[in-house]
């Protein structure tokens, strides 16, 4: 494109075509916006709750206990030695954070169907503030994780640094599959039906409940890390619980390939699909 | 200096293809190659080319679908344009809806805060200005209370008080007037006109004539897509109520055979306002011309005019026998014309005249529906308020403070 003659504040809309980079010094002049919106999205969840934030806790709280008696006590699955509710909780942080933000980012665009065809911005900070504001849900559930690691006497290993690492591996994931599912969402409103089925099933055939890799015959092992969750939430475990649960390396860079790929390729669909959101949402 | 540089846009829409596309139809589609649906295309918007100076108030007057909308969302980023460019030099705020954003569950406080930020305000901006948005929303004790619990009027006005305290260089507005009670709406038109006497450069939609007309300096007139003109908005407007005849330019006089002795029958018959042809404006007068023939010279005719609203009911009589100072006696060819001054005016809307002409009370020809004709919305008192249009019709009135009545009660 020619340089403008005009100085400085001259914008020039017309048809873009092909590839479409991510602009992210625009993302960054609409930041205050995107603090906004999440700030909308963390305020909106739990009004007119009677319980309030204390949802927060119960939930994951819960589903560890269920947990901890069907598949620890009942199952019998193994432990090696790990108190039972630390290993689901510790699957429980990343997965509730995947499962809950996904649902919430993929029908991000169409809940903001009035605000999207009547003010312009870039897009993409809707499904990204709606994963934002699940980071207060995930800082609740560390803080119950440190907890209930003291009441179970689980010491803290400099491991637990690798945390926010694995923490954010998890962020990125979920985002990816955010936008991707977000944007299709916009003109296939079938991922309304899709998405609760993956986060409904996807708790069980990614290995929250119980530890898979001694299970897993050797040959299915790789293709089972084609989920990355498979890889963060080894991670989040072997932090927390220490060296015997190192997680199945090949594994987990096979996951961490899977996620580049989904965000690549959900920030390129995103943009490209952008511009007609307004005309078909 | 030029705000905004519009070459060639063009916006293409798909129709049809839009609402079925599912994923179901997209996998069917990739075995049935051949049972492609042709989607129908159709340009919202083609070939528009205008120049919109830095300062300028421009109107964008058209009928329903010629474009305007898809003008505004393009204009304003929202929407991308299929063909064509626009270079905009300025901060730009578009205000297509008053409360875009707005949270039910948050309260008014809140949603200021959101509800600016969407329309493009920084918080530092939104805190400076709040007093002055809630004093101009004239609430201060709900602002704590979740919108839900508001009346529809409060949610408006405050919505209507984030969007006035919007400082962009370029204000992009949409039909966004209509709100509100008639107090408000005056207010509002006060905020728009002191954003236009800053300098700064204004686009505004509406279908209210009498706002476009008091607002705008300049306008843009669409149709069906295309750019129809633009300029001085008088200019501009009156080419538009031109143009919104039903018949379309000529005169639009439909007569069957002559129903009557036909010694005295009609030719032609024409509706204008002002120096308007076709079509009538409120606070514009009205004007009926008709043209007639007689078998004889002079003719002692009596001509009468009626005009009937949408419902059918006849609102005016008017009759030649009525006027004294017209002569009775009336040339073999000729026109008659009747004029309603104007500061009587019917409520905008579609109505019929019919004619009649008698000789000697013998009926030499009586046309019902000789020609339908619009009033459209007009500044009729001059104040730049719409004005009533749930009455059949407008008046000019005089009102004072009156003394009481001999014997009635004194007030208070």
């Amino acid at each position: 494109m020619p340089a403008d003659p005009v100085p400085d504040a001259e914008r020039v809309i017309r048809p873009q075509r092909g590839f479409i980079a991510i602009d992210f010094a625009e993302i960054w002049r609409y930041r205050e916006l995107f603090g906004f919106l999440a700030w909308r999205d963390i305020l909106v969840r739990y009004k007119q709750t009677y319980l309030g934030v204390a949802w927060v806790v119960l939930q994951p709280v819960m589903t560890m206990l269920v947990f901890t008696v069907l598949f620890g006590r009942f199952g019998n699955f193994q432990s090696k030695g790990a108190p039972y509710e630390l290993i689901t909780f510790a699957a429980l942080l990343p997965w509730q954070f995947f499962a809950n933000t996904l649902a919430e980012s993929s029908n991000s665009l169409v809940a903001s169907a009035r605000i999207i065809s009547r003010v312009y911005f870039p897009r993409l900070i809707i499904p990204a503030s709606v994963v934002c504001s699940g980071l207060v849900e995930a800082a609740i559930s560390l803080a119950i994780l440190f907890i209930l690691m003291l009441w179970h006497g689980v010491v803290f290993r400099p491991l637990l640094l690798l945390l926010p690492f694995y923490f954010a591996l998890t962020f990125l994931t979920t985002f990816a599959a955010g936008a991707w599912f977000s944007a299709l969402n916009v003109k296939y409103r079938d991922v309304r039906y899709i998405v609760p089925f993956i986060t409904r099933l996807g708790m069980f055939i990614s290995p929250v409940p119980f530890l898979w890799m001694e299970k897993m015959p050797e040959k299915w092992r790789l293709w089972y890390c084609l989920n990355p969750l498979v890889g963060m939430i080894d991670g989040f475990r072997w932090c927390v619980l220490g060296p015997g649960f190192e997680p199945y390396w090949p594994g987990f860079w096979l996951g961490l390939a899977v996620t580049a790929v989904l965000l690549a390729t959900g920030m390129l669909y995103f943009r490209s699909t952008e511009k007609t959101f307004a005309d078909v949402i | 200096m030029t705000a905004i540089t519009v070459r060639n846009l063009g916006k293409q829409y798909r129709l049809g293809a839009q609402a079925h596309d599912t994923l179901r139809d997209q996998l069917a589609g990739l075995f049935r190659r051949g049972a492609k649906r042709e989607p129908q295309e159709f340009w919202a918007l083609k070939d528009v080319n205008c120049d919109i100076e830095k300062g300028d108030i421009v109107g964008v007057i058209g009928r329903n679908g010629a474009g305007k909308s898809t003008l505004l969302k393009i204009l304003s980023q929202i929407t991308e344009p299929t063909e064509g460019e626009v270079r905009i030099r300025g901060r730009v705020a578009s205000l297509l809806e008053v409360g875009t954003g707005f949270h039910p569950e948050l309260t008014g406080r809140e949603n200021v805060f959101l509800n600016g930020a969407i329309l493009g305000m920084t918080r530092a901006e939104i805190t400076r200005k709040f007093d002055e948005i809630s004093s101009f929303a004239e609430m201060d004790t709900f602002l704590d209370t979740p919108v839900k619990h508001y009346s529809s009027g409060m949610t408006t006005r405050l919505a209507f008080a984030v969007a006035a305290h919007l400082e962009p260089e370029i204000l992009i507005i949409d039909e966004v007037l209509a709100v509100g009670d008639a107090a408000f709406q005056k207010k509002c038109l006060g905020k728009m006109g002191e954003v236009a006497r800053a300098g700064r450069t204004v686009i505004f939609v509406s279908h209210n004539m009498a706002a476009v007309t008091s607002l705008c300096r300049r306008g843009i007139y669409l149709e069906q897509g295309r750019l129809k003109a633009i300029g001085p908005i008088e200019e501009i407007t009156a080419t538009y109520l031109r143009d919104a005849l039903p018949s379309g330019g000529k005169s639009g006089f439909r007569r069957a055979k002559v129903r009557g002795s036909g010694k005295v029958f009609f030719t032609d018959l024409t509706v204008g306002s002002g120096d308007l042809e076709g079509a009538a404006v409120c606070g514009g007068g009205l004007k009926i011309r008709m043209a007639y023939e007689a078998t004889q010279d002079p003719v002692a005719a009596e001509f009468v005019v009626n005009i009937f609203d949408g419902q059918q009911l006849r609102l005016l009589s008017l009759d030649t026998l009525t006027d004294t100072s017209l002569p009775q006696l009336f040339p073999q060819v000729g026109w008659i014309e009747v004029e309603i001054a104007p500061d009587f005016s019917f409520t905008p809307g579609r109505y019929t005249v019919e004619l009649v002409a008698r000789i000697n009370g013998e009926v030499g020809d009586h046309v019902p529906g000789a020609l339908e004709f619009e009033v459209r919305d007009g500044d009729f008192f001059g104040n730049g308020r719409k004005s009533c249009d749930t009455a059949a019709l407008l008046v000019k009135a005089r009102w004072k403070l009156a003394a009481p009545a001999p014997g009635g009660r004194e007030p208070g």
